[in-house]
């Protein structure tokens, strides 16, 4: 019995306690998050909310309340982030994995540029532009800044897409007759269409979740959910800043879930390739 | 509603293919006749493959002419080119369905629902599969995925089919009867057939004429029996079958037959144009008899390594002009390594290699063995 403890018990020890923290530091601000959504009154040195309730969430959800407003904007511009991020990227991941351009790695690394300088001194200069523009505080503006971040991973994802069908299949239909543009629309782009989904959902992903360009951009006319999240936890208001931080979660879970099951191994080993 | 054949000819005219300093195909002219089964034979990286991608459109020749029947398509682009491929991976869409697969090209070709239908039908009754015309092509053995992309290939009609190395992806039993089945389906529809493979089983197997090729160029054209009786250098000798390569010495002669000697051996050997001096022997291993016991005055070699192999035993013996490999059907009386055996030859099996540009190392380099 002694030996049967200490050859499989102890050994787990370490390993458990390694599990716990490693939880913790996981969960453990999303149960400070629950905790705080349904807290209606709770001040220290309480260990836990005084009273429960929903009446936060009637806040939030009031119809014509700054909440579902922000909600709404967030919502839009993430599928006009989209659809310009993809129309975009189809056909440059296309070109990027199917016809031999030249500086085509250099090309690659331009759409991964934006992300390398610090964001807020980009954002501040993009915002000074974007008012001689006119763009300031509009929602073109603030799809635009967004787009520019997705695109890293929408075009990065494409290319791995298109690189990962297989030429026989479009030297096949051609064979049978397909035109090049027949042969695009037929063969290509369907069976490159589950990484195309994938890279969708993380550019909508990316600007459901965007706060610095939105903020130099965007404010005060343009308002989205992070945005929101920003503006209730600095007037000390946790329990909007919860319920918007569980709202911008449900769907980033969703997809990533959703994307796993979409986005096969064959894909992934092309993505920067 | 039945598959019927369009077959034409198809001719190739000092065809090069480059991609910039690497030449691929090097002024290579050939005819295939309407109805016949040609293989492109030879080694990886000889410009077979290239050759029949050049026929389909896939590749377009730097130099040269290419005809189809009648009609130059030297610069026709691949989709107008009546000519249908099964590729080595079989290329089957893998979001469609088999019949949706096999309607692809008719589909595109802006052929009628129903007709197409009819018609895809028939070409999988052909290769033996009417039943599996919803099943996706995951769904299917590698045995039938190769069919239905026959059936995609024939229900076209083309004027000239092509097999890219069809049998390479199926375990050795099966491409027995899959080669088989495809001779079948040409001869039965008259196909021009021009099929790519690097075994030379398979191309004696089933070809009306083979083409070797080699380093980018024919090395030989001609029957599988032609070539394999009458080889027209060491590589071809080596190539189709096995042959011992040895140095021998023409003596004289003249006309239809030359003098050769071989080591102690003189032999007549048939010859068209030979002057006297050394000259290259291919000998096949079966053309190769071993005596045990009293050996006279002839050629004696030393058993070196014997294998058997159920139906033959092989045979590697020193002898005067080199080690010589051996295939013997005398199973019941094998000789042991060590044994010293009378060596003769018989004249089928034997043939005088004068090809100036010959050169053996380079065939014994690329044989499959």
């Amino acid at each position: 019995m002694s030996g049967l403890w200490r050859s499989v018990v102890v050994p787990w020890i370490p390993r458990a306690i390694l599990l716990g923290l490693f939880a913790f530091a996981i969960f453990g601000p999303l149960a400070n998050l629950l905790l705080w959504a349904f807290a209606e009154v709770w001040y220290f040195p309480h260990k836990l909310p005084l009273e429960w309730g929903f009446d936060f969430w009637r806040q939030v959800f009031k119809p014509r309340g700054n909440a579902m407003l922000s909600l709404n904007n967030s919502i839009i511009i993430a599928i006009f982030t989209v659809i310009v991020s993809l129309a975009i990227a189809i056909p440059a991941g296309y070109a990027l994995a199917r016809r031999n351009l030249p500086w085509r790695s250099l090309i690659l690394i331009a759409f991964l540029l934006p992300q390398a300088f610090p964001s807020v001194a980009v954002y501040i200069n993009v915002a000074r532009i974007f008012y001689g523009f006119g763009l300031a505080g509009t929602y073109v503006g603030v799809v635009l800044v967004h787009t520019v971040q997705g695109l890293v991973f929408a075009v990065w994802i494409a290319t791995a897409a298109f690189s990962a069908v297989d030429r026989e299949l479009e030297e096949a239909a051609r064979n049978l007759g397909a035109s090049g543009l027949r042969t695009f629309f037929t063969i290509t782009l369907p069976l490159a269409l589950p990484g195309i989904m994938a890279s969708a959902i993380f550019v909508f992903l990316i600007s459901l979740d965007e706060f610095t360009g939105t903020f130099f951009v965007g404010v005060p006319d343009v308002v989205t959910m992070p945005l929101l999240l920003f503006n209730a936890s600095m007037e000390g208001n946790y329990q909007i800043a919860s319920i918007t931080s569980l709202l911008l979660l449900v769907p980033s879970v969703g997809f990533m879930l959703f994307i796993e099951r979409f986005l096969k191994a064959d894909v992934l080993a092309k993505v920067g390739n | 509603m039945t598959i019927t054949s369009h077959a034409a000819s198809v001719r190739f005219e000092n065809v090069t293919k480059a991609y910039g300093a690497v030449v691929a195909v090097d002024r290579v002219s050939f005819t295939i006749e309407p109805g016949q089964l040609v293989t492109l034979l030879g080694p990886s990286g000889c410009g077979k493959t290239t050759t029949l991608r050049l026929i389909a459109g896939l590749e377009m020749a730097t130099d040269g002419h290419i005809f189809i029947g009648e009609n130059d398509v030297t610069k026709l682009p691949v989709t107008d080119r009546d000519v249908s491929m099964v590729f080595q991976s079989y290329a089957l869409f893998p979001h469609m369905n088999v019949n949706e697969n096999v309607g692809y090209g008719l589909k595109v070709s802006g052929m009628k629902k129903r007709e197409a239908q009819e018609r895809s039908q028939e070409a999988l009754r052909l290769v033996g599969l009417s039943d599996l015309g919803e099943r996706m092509p995951a769904a299917l053995s590698g045995g039938q995925q190769q069919r239905v992309a026959v059936a995609r290939a024939l229900v076209l009609e083309p004027q000239v089919l092509l097999f890219d190395e069809p049998l390479s992806n199926l375990d050795a039993k099966l491409r027995r009867r899959v080669r088989e089945e495809v001779r079948e389906i040409q001869q039965n529809l008259g196909l021009t057939t021009v099929y790519v493979t690097h075994d030379q089983e398979e191309a004696l197997a089933v070809s009306d004429r083979i083409v070797v090729m080699k380093n980018a160029a024919i090395a030989q054209e001609g029957t599988p029996r032609e070539l394999y009786d009458h080889p027209a250098n060491s590589f071809v000798a080596d190539f189709i079958g096995d042959a011992n390569i040895v140095e021998g010495t023409i003596l004289g002669g003249g006309g239809e037959t030359a003098n050769v000697r071989i080591g102690c051996l003189e032999m007549e050997l048939p010859c068209r144009s030979a002057s006297a001096g050394p000259a290259k022997i291919a000998i096949r291993p079966e053309a190769i008899r071993l005596s045990a016991g009293d050996h006279g005055t002839g050629m004696r070699g030393t058993v070196r390594k014997a294998t058997y192999l159920g139906n033959h035993l092989e045979y590697t013996i020193e002898t005067e002009v080199g080690p010589l490999f051996v295939s013997d059907p005398h199973v019941e009386a094998p000789v042991a390594p060590g044994e010293i055996v009378g060596v003769q030859f018989e004249h089928r099996g034997v043939t005088l290699i004068n090809d100036p540009s010959d050169d053996a190392e380079r065939a014994s380099e690329s044989s499959p063995q």
